[in-house]
């Protein structure tokens, strides 16, 4: 980008490209200062001793992180599908021609966006059982909030993506005389699924991240597993080496699932079938209560 | 269910200021920083350039739960001591900040480049190219979604709740211990985060209606 024009800058001659030589080299040298401080800091503070870092030699020590991984893995992939279906049964609802079923999907979507997740995932955690209605084992809260938070958002990825289909294709299919049903599974949705796959992607991502909730409601996932190790006397507190341990795989997860999603975009523009059709961006007086990936 | 906020107005009361304040702190925070790292991405200096990708990408593939994870227990441990409150600030603002960066750059990139080629060649200085034609433009394009990351920020505090930061969700824990019945309890504490998300969604939508220009 310095070698062309961007909107902020014209193509810079020599005086410029000297002056961002030097900002450059200013600007990598507080950097590399500041992380020459945090490395003195957990120098200081012994992070990098052995004896930190001996215990993730122990066979028990990794069954013990991948036993985690395993728990944050299972309620990541029951979640990611429950709330695409979700979200499937919501997109049709708020498309529906019954104004009924489209008010109550309306409704469900905003209310369930507009609540904190944790919220959510506490009700479902706490309020069964002080109530006596039934006991469950605390993954099925942190799945079930999680498919009713990002249900709802994935629906608004497919509506988007069904409502950015050119208004022809389903008049035309209409005109052939093709029922609703098959118009939708037919025309809409194969044409539509280029443009939310992206988007639904991302949100999967988001779902990834959302399972570290579980942490807050005693479900034995990574971050659990790591504030047992990080504690523990015997091993010297690892808490640090742990923390970096596991934060690292968590970043590699998320990052290897956007990198992903970007792959996919990327490679559905340059498609021999042609570009996905863009979305539309919404109407500015619409409720906004999305953060996209937040 | 009456009786839960009646008998605890003043617990209620604190927690639903904490988390306006945190609102408020994080809301600046973020903003700041965020403009900041946008500023060093959309830079003509590759290293800054780098580094603003490289915090966008690590702080938006990283669960907030694992930030507030590292910054509330692990801070203490490096000796970087802290209030509770300025654990949760830093926890919230730089992974929003992440969020909020990509908003901003994405606000300029809707700016055509002609608009910035007219203002030079007219003969506008780089501070008023920035200030008179890109930065309105792009600042239209930026609100809506910046909003909503506030939005979306305002519902992550909650997590702060289970690291001793005094706000509306923590709250939730006192009142069960004291015997209230966990639905009203959490019931309620909806209420109060639906009223502070909803009062900003319709500030924002009053703003957006004012900023809207045709183009």
């Amino acid at each position: 980008m310095s070698r062309e024009a961007s909107v902020l800058f014209d193509v810079p001659g020599p005086k410029a490209r000297r002056r961002n030589l030097i900002i450059g080299v200013v600007g990598t040298l507080a950097l590399a200062a500041f992380l020459v401080f945090v490395i003195m800091r957990f120098e200081d503070t012994g992070q990098f001793e052995s004896a930190k870092w001996d215990p993730f030699q122990y066979t028990g020590v990794q069954q013990f992180i991948f036993d985690g991984l395993k728990a944050t893995l299972k309620a990541f992939a029951l979640a990611a599908v429950f709330s695409i279906v979700l979200g499937a049964f919501l997109a049709a609802g708020r498309l529906s021609d019954h104004k009924i079923v489209r008010w109550a999907s309306t409704t469900f979507v905003t209310f369930f966006r507009a609540m904190p997740l944790l919220v959510l995932i506490f009700m479902l955690y706490l309020v069964p059982g002080s109530q006596g209605w039934w006991k469950w084992d605390p993954m099925w809260p942190l799945v079930v909030g999680l498919t009713i938070y990002n249900g709802t958002v994935q629906a608004e990825n497919i509506r988007a993506g069904i409502l950015a289909v050119p208004k022809g294709q389903s008049e035309a299919a209409y005109a052939l005389g093709m029922r609703k049903t098959q118009v939708m599974t037919m025309i809409l949705v194969p044409q539509g699924i280029r443009t939310m796959l992206p988007t639904i992607i991302s949100q999967v991502v988001v779902t990834l991240k959302d399972t570290s909730l579980g942490f807050l409601i005693t479900y034995p996932e990574l971050l659990a597993a790591a504030k047992l190790i990080g504690g523990y006397q015997d091993y010297h507190m690892p808490f640090i080496p742990v923390t970096i341990i596991v934060g690292t795989i968590y970043v590699a997860m998320c990052m290897i699932l956007s990198a992903f999603a970007t792959w996919l975009e990327r490679r559905l523009r340059t498609s021999r079938k042609g570009k996905p059709i863009a979305v539309q961006p919404p109407r500015p007086a619409a409720l906004s209560l999305d953060g996209a990936g937040v | 269910m009456l009786e839960v906020i009646q008998d605890n107005w003043d617990l209620l009361q604190d927690g639903f200021v904490g988390t306006l304040k945190l609102t408020v702190v994080c809301g600046i925070a973020s903003l700041l920083l965020g403009t900041l790292i946008a500023a060093c991405r959309v830079s003509p200096v590759p290293p800054l350039r780098w580094f603003g990708a490289a915090y966008v990408n690590l702080f938006r593939n990283t669960p907030l739960t694992l930030i507030f994870f590292a910054v509330a227990l692990g801070f203490p441990k490096l000796r970087f001591n802290f209030s509770f409150f300025q654990f949760a600030v830093i926890a919230l603002s730089t992974y929003t900040a992440a969020f909020i960066c990509e908003a901003i750059r994405s606000g300029i990139n809707t700016v055509p480049i002609g608009q910035a080629e007219a203002a030079r060649s007219l003969g506008m200085s780089f501070t008023q190219t920035l200030s008179q034609i890109v930065l309105p433009q792009a600042g239209r394009a930026a609100v809506p979604p910046i909003g909503s990351l506030l939005i979306a920020m305002v519902r992550n505090s909650a997590i702060a709740s289970a690291f001793n930061t005094t706000e509306l969700m923590g709250t939730s824990s006192t009142m069960i211990e004291n015997g209230y019945k966990s639905l009203w309890v959490l019931v309620w504490i909806a209420i109060g985060y639906l009223i502070i998300t909803l009062t900003m969604s319709a500030l924002l939508a009053a703003l957006e209606k004012k900023l809207a220009v045709v183009r």
